[in-house]
């Protein structure tokens, strides 16, 4: 791991500058092995081991933990569940996302920063307090409902509900979205578009068969972006979905802390299939753009 | 940028107008839906109303209540102590991981690149779940080598905290080593410096605001996690976003409200912060 390439220098000095080198890596290397690599490893381990009567682990090695996880209906529909509101979620954050990203990109130079630097403010703050938010506006005698009430229609249940859920994960992941699209439409050739129009084509035709596909680099890293963080979030589905809605992360949560008893070499093996079906994702996403497209 | 008009042209003045009109209104409607949420929140902190979700006249109580409430504050304590300690143990090893990962050539070093760049990819619950397993799997080792039975409790927050956020000051450091000039080091050690005083002398003081930059991020990421803190925390501590997610799964009230408006501004006050670090750096 300490070979240094300039080969040329003298011994000495060579020999000093690796000292120098595992001085400088070991202290965070060691902290990433034993805090992040091995505990991905008892993951891991876990994953073929057998759950107890009351919950502790019992060691075997058994592909019964992968064969549940693909066999139950119980797992099979959080998945379907959390691949829909997932991409729901994605949809609305690319819809929504898409214009203001090119608003921001049209505007005067001056502004730019200042709107872009809007966008991200939100999503600095935690998490946690803006879901809470929207339970606040939500409740059954908050803002939206006294308004309701104020126009003479009758008071909603908006939460908990799936639609409470789909607001609270778009507006917790829309900045993922604008930041890689604001990039790639920022370097997108406005006069290619005018050129589209001396060819005919109409805005739409521009639309999408030159400004969508020359932006879809964009469009790809933020839909990687939004579509991680939601699938595997527990907070938004358990706050402003009550027990409504199941997914991903839910499930993990309950497998590893709620369910009695917990059933960890279980939840260990969904968390690992999870992270390689979401690594492939990654993978995808990378192999399909170049470097300066991301 | 180039005008957008000038792409319209052929199509006419009027419906570039419209179509940015458009664009224009829907920004605006965004930064509405962006913002209102925590413009009600922080208004509803000061609201009369026992339940917080209604505007009923101006109110001081529940931030006085709040002070007045030892678990939470507490439980603030905790977290703040978690978040500092974090952020100097994880700059320290992140800034010297990041010199190492510019400056040095060495077999591994790809591998390496990706290790650093996975606690930022991979989910947070995952990396949670994960670090849970660990805790508890080498607690039961070390019981039944020695007998002492270890709980979790604030340092293995601490130690969970540093080890996703190495990563993240890695890169802004790395960033920051970019733009260095190596000659001012060559410089240096041609004057008869020792790499001892190169790096004290030269090398930190330029990366300063990347380093601060790294910091001011640590410290943000681990007192706005949830997730981690939830899963590595021990039942006999409390940390702020765990006990304000108890308390919220419970009931709505302006107490929450208020709690959370001091988070809201607590996080606003370290971004501006590092937006004025980096302008600096910058000039």
């Amino acid at each position: 791991m300490t070979t240094l390439a300039p080969d040329e220098l003298p011994i000495a000095q060579r020999n000093a500058a690796r000292r120098r080198l595992q001085l400088l890596l070991a202290p965070g290397l060691g902290w990433l092995v034993v805090f992040f690599v091995i505990p991905l490893i008892i993951v891991l381990l876990y994953s073929f081991a057998a759950p107890g009567p009351t919950g502790q682990v019992i060691w075997t090695f058994s592909f019964d933990n992968y064969v549940t996880l693909f066999g139950k209906d119980l797992y099979f529909n959080a998945y379907t569940r959390s691949l829909v509101i997932g991409l729901q979620t994605t949809v609305l954050c690319l819809l929504i996302g898409y214009p203001l990203a090119l608003h921001v990109v049209l505007a005067d130079p001056k502004w730019r920063t200042v709107l872009l630097f809007l966008v991200l403010i939100p999503f600095w703050t935690n998490f946690l307090v803006r879901t809470y938010a929207w339970m606040l506006i939500l409740s059954n005698n908050g803002i939206i409902n006294g308004l309701l009430e104020l126009l003479g229609f009758a008071k909603q249940l908006l939460y908990p509900s799936e639609g409470a859920v789909l607001v609270g994960l778009v507006y917790g992941n829309l900045p993922f979205m604008v930041l890689p699209l604001y990039a790639s439409l920022s370097r997108f050739d406005f006069t290619l578009l005018e050129a589209g129009s001396d060819l005919g084509g109409n805005g739409w035709w521009r639309f999408w068969h030159i400004m969508f596909p020359l932006t879809l680099p964009g469009i790809v890293a933020g839909s990687v972006l939004v579509f991680i963080p939601t699938v595997g979030q527990f907070v938004v589905s358990d706050l402003l979905g009550g027990a409504k809605v199941d997914m991903l992360g839910n499930l993990l949560q309950r497998l590893f802390t709620r369910s009695n008893p917990p059933n960890w070499p279980l939840g260990s093996a969904l968390a690992l299939v999870f992270m390689f079906f979401l690594t492939f994702i990654v993978i995808l996403y990378f192999r399909n753009t170049t470097e300066d497209e991301r | 940028m180039i005008d957008f008009s000038v792409s319209n042209r052929t199509v006419g003045g009027e419906r570039h107008t419209v179509g940015r009109r458009v664009l224009g209104a829907h920004a605006w409607l965004t930064y509405i839906f962006l913002y209102a949420p925590i413009v009600v929140l922080v208004l509803f902190s000061f609201t009369k109303d026992s339940f917080g979700v209604r505007w009923t006249g101006f109110t001081f109580d529940w931030y006085v209540r709040l002070f007045n409430d030892t678990r939470m504050m507490r439980a603030a304590g905790n977290t703040l102590w978690v978040a500092l300690v974090t952020t100097i143990v994880a700059t320290v090893m992140g800034t010297l991981m990041a010199i190492a990962m510019e400056r040095y050539r060495f077999r591994g070093r790809g591998g390496l690149d990706a290790l650093l760049y996975l606690p930022i990819v991979i989910p947070e619950i995952v990396m949670a779940l994960a670090l849970l397993a660990f805790f508890s799997f080498s607690f039961g080792i070390i019981e039944s080598i020695t007998g002492v039975t270890l709980r979790m409790n604030i340092w293995t927050v601490i130690m969970s905290h540093v080890a996703f956020c190495i990563s993240f000051v890695v890169v802004v450091v790395r960033a920051s080593l970019k733009g260095f000039d190596m000659r001012l080091e060559e410089a240096a050690a041609d004057l008869g410096a020792d790499p001892r005083t190169i790096f004290w002398r030269v090398t930190l003081p330029l990366i300063m605001p990347g380093v601060i930059g790294g910091a001011l991020l640590a410290f943000t990421l681990s007192l706005d996690d949830f997730i981690i803190s939830f899963f590595t925390v021990g039942p006999g501590t409390n940390l702020l976003p765990v006990e304000v997610y108890g308390r919220v799964k419970r009931a709505v009230t302006p107490a929450i409200n208020a709690i959370s408006t001091l988070m809201l501004v607590l996080s606003m006050l370290l971004i501006f912060l590092s937006q004025f670090v980096q302008r600096r750096a910058n000039r």
